[in-house]
């Protein structure tokens, strides 16, 4: 008996605190019905980033993209107005913007040559004697806007679902988080994404990055080739068992997560938490920014932002890690063994020359499809995803670890209640749980 | 420093070794092909031209690191590279400009990468700084390998060195 046929959903979540038992059937992460639901249940009804402010942040500055499976253009007109568009022209379908950034005034469709001003009015269709005089009078006609976008501390969502609920609501406390990562840098000058995105993919299930992203088990084995290069160059080396502890997990709400933890990993932290190799001058430069933060934050939220590291899964597909560097990474499946992924650097404005070189060093020593990390994340997702192809021989994963004591006060980030959130989530939205 | 015109005869030599020990994994004897100042760069695939200062690359190595990056790939544990995949760097199209010791060199590349089932290309061209010794030695002080694609897709990662 297939456990599928039992109940359309109900079967890929074992979720039984009694027993301290979590699984989930790996035929969630490859069966192409199951894509179809996350599309329409998840992907067309929770808030999915698209966008920072700093990259639309003059009038005429646009970027084109796609968010979750739709071609969109995100930009400020030239009244200063933020708009989101899908990038298609409303009388054919081409789309109409073709560079991923710049600036315009407007977007002129390359096939019949029909143009929208920066606003979407559509302004131009050539030789117009053939419509109707009145054939826009309901607007139907101009670049049609998202149902929904908002902007929280700078980063841009969309939802396309017209009903949805506030992003502020939908975040939860990821919010404060998502706040935290607004106030890095001295100059109080709110931050910007670094030119220079990566953008790449593995050939696995889009839900094995989220639960890869903060997971606290695996940095030891996974990472043990970076933690040997850290190791032999700081002299320092991750304690997953230190009296201090290696950090806690903490359920955020509506699906969202994160790990974290002060001064319990042996990286450096261009914000604002200096090593050995870093020297003298730059350890001075990072504690000055420290004291500047802690005049403007506070001292303890401060020392939060600098000394910590912070590993934030924003449901379903937005991470924001906060460790070696600052990154926002967005993900998704065009297939289920396969998803693309964006990523970027966010940093202070006014960031200084040696902090920012810093910053990306930092960034690429660990992180993005050239560091010594990442390329060993995605190797375990496609292996991962090598092995269900057995899932009707080896059914299920086991994520029961720490099931026993994630109600207490400080689940530990090596165990799995941020998968366990997750998945949670992912259950009660496949089955129609309201966003 | 010496004053020898360097042929492209001789910067094609260099760069077919280089090739050959990158494909025969002899990562140690890839890296002493670099001055002590040597750096390898992998610029971003939307910001070609872009400067590792300012921009976030995909490889931004200083001497230490690119020998640290050698290091690493030897061990079993760099997972994306165990077992190693089987790769081949082909080059073309090489050119070379001279200013006394300095030589700019630039060529075409195309490495392939196999492992485990999965064929990658990386088409893209690289720009060299060399210094030429009075002993007729060439040495790296600079790579900056320039993938020629639009985004890291279908490949997803650059795991070897190009």
């Amino acid at each position: 008996m297939n456990p599928q046929d039992l109940d359309p959903i109900g079967w890929a979540v074992v979720d039984d605190k009694a027993r301290g038992v979590f699984r989930v059937h790996r035929r969630a992460f490859v069966d192409a019905q199951i894509l179809e639901l996350e599309r329409a249940r998840i992907f067309s009804r929770c808030w999915i980033y698209a966008a920072h402010a700093s990259e639309v942040a003059e009038p005429g500055q646009y970027v084109a993209r796609k968010v979750a499976g739709r071609e969109l253009i995100v930009n400020r007109d030239r009244d200063g107005r933020l708009h989101v568009f899908f990038n298609t022209c409303t009388h054919r379908g081409a789309l109409v913007c073709r560079e991923a950034k710049g600036r315009a005034r407007n977007f002129s469709c390359p096939y019949h040559g029909w143009t929208f001003a920066d606003d979407g009015r559509l302004v131009h269709q050539p030789i117009p004697e053939s419509y109707a005089p009145d054939c826009n009078s309901d607007g139907a006609l101009n670049l049609r806007e998202v149902p929904r976008f908002d902007e929280f501390c700078g980063f841009i969502f969309v939802n396309y679902d017209a009903q949805a609920i506030p992003l502020a609501d939908y975040l939860a406390d990821a919010g404060d988080y998502l706040r935290m990562a607004s106030q890095h840098g001295a100059a109080g000058a709110g931050m910007e994404i670094v030119s220079g995105t990566q953008t790449y993919c593995a050939k696995a299930n889009w839900k094995l990055l989220q639960e890869n992203s903060a997971d606290g088990y695996h940095a030891d084995t996974t990472h043990a080739s970076y933690m040997d290069y850290i190791k032999a160059r700081e002299g320092s080396v991750l304690n997953l068992y230190s009296e201090k502890g290696f950090g806690r997990v903490r359920n955020l709400g509506r699906g969202h997560s994160v790990s974290e933890s002060i001064w319990g990993t042996p990286w450096g932290r261009p914000c604002a938490r200096a090593m050995p190799s870093f020297g003298a001058e730059i350890k001075a430069e990072m504690d000055a920014v420290f004291e500047t933060m802690a005049a403007r934050v506070g001292r303890e939220r401060a020392d939060f932002i600098c000394h910590g590291d912070r590993n934030l899964l924003i449901f379903p597909n937005l991470v924001v890690n906060d460790v070696c560097a600052l990154t926002i990474r967005t993900f998704y499946p065009s297939a289920p063994d396969y998803f693309e992924v964006n990523a970027w650097a966010l940093a202070p404005r006014g960031e200084s020359q040696t902090l920012r070189d810093l910053r990306l060093r930092n960034y690429l020593e660990f992180l993005g499809p050239g560091g010594f990390a990442t390329p060993d994340d995605q190797e375990m997702l496609e292996l991962c995803q090598r092995g269900y192809q057995a899932h009707a021989g080896v059914e299920w994963n086991d994520l029961s670890r720490g099931m026993a004591t994630e109600d207490g006060p400080s689940p530990a980030k090596q165990d799995e209640l941020q998968m366990r959130t997750f998945w949670r989530r992912w259950r009660d939205l496949l089955a129609g749980a309201a966003v | 420093m010496s004053e020898r015109t360097v042929t492209r005869a001789e910067v094609e030599d260099f760069l077919y070794h280089e090739a050959r020990l990158l494909d025969e994994w002899k990562l140690d004897d890839w890296v002493a092909l670099f001055t002590e100042d040597g750096e390898y760069l992998i610029p971003p695939t939307d910001v070609p031209d872009g400067d590792p200062q300012r921009d976030l690359f995909l490889v931004y190595d200083d001497r230490h690191r690119l020998g640290e990056r050698a290091k690493r790939l030897a061990k079993k544990s760099a997972h994306a590279e165990f077992p190693h995949s089987r790769t081949r760097h082909m080059i073309s199209n090489v050119e070379v400009r001279q200013a006394g010791a300095a030589v700019q060199a630039r060529c075409n590349f195309v490495v392939y990468r196999s492992k485990q089932g999965v064929n990658d290309i990386y088409p893209g061209h690289s720009l060299y700084e060399l210094r030429a010794g009075a002993d007729g030695s060439l040495r790296i002080r600079s790579k900056r390998a320039v993938l020629d694609v639009d985004t890291l897709r279908p490949q997803g990662k650059v795991s070897i060195i190009l």
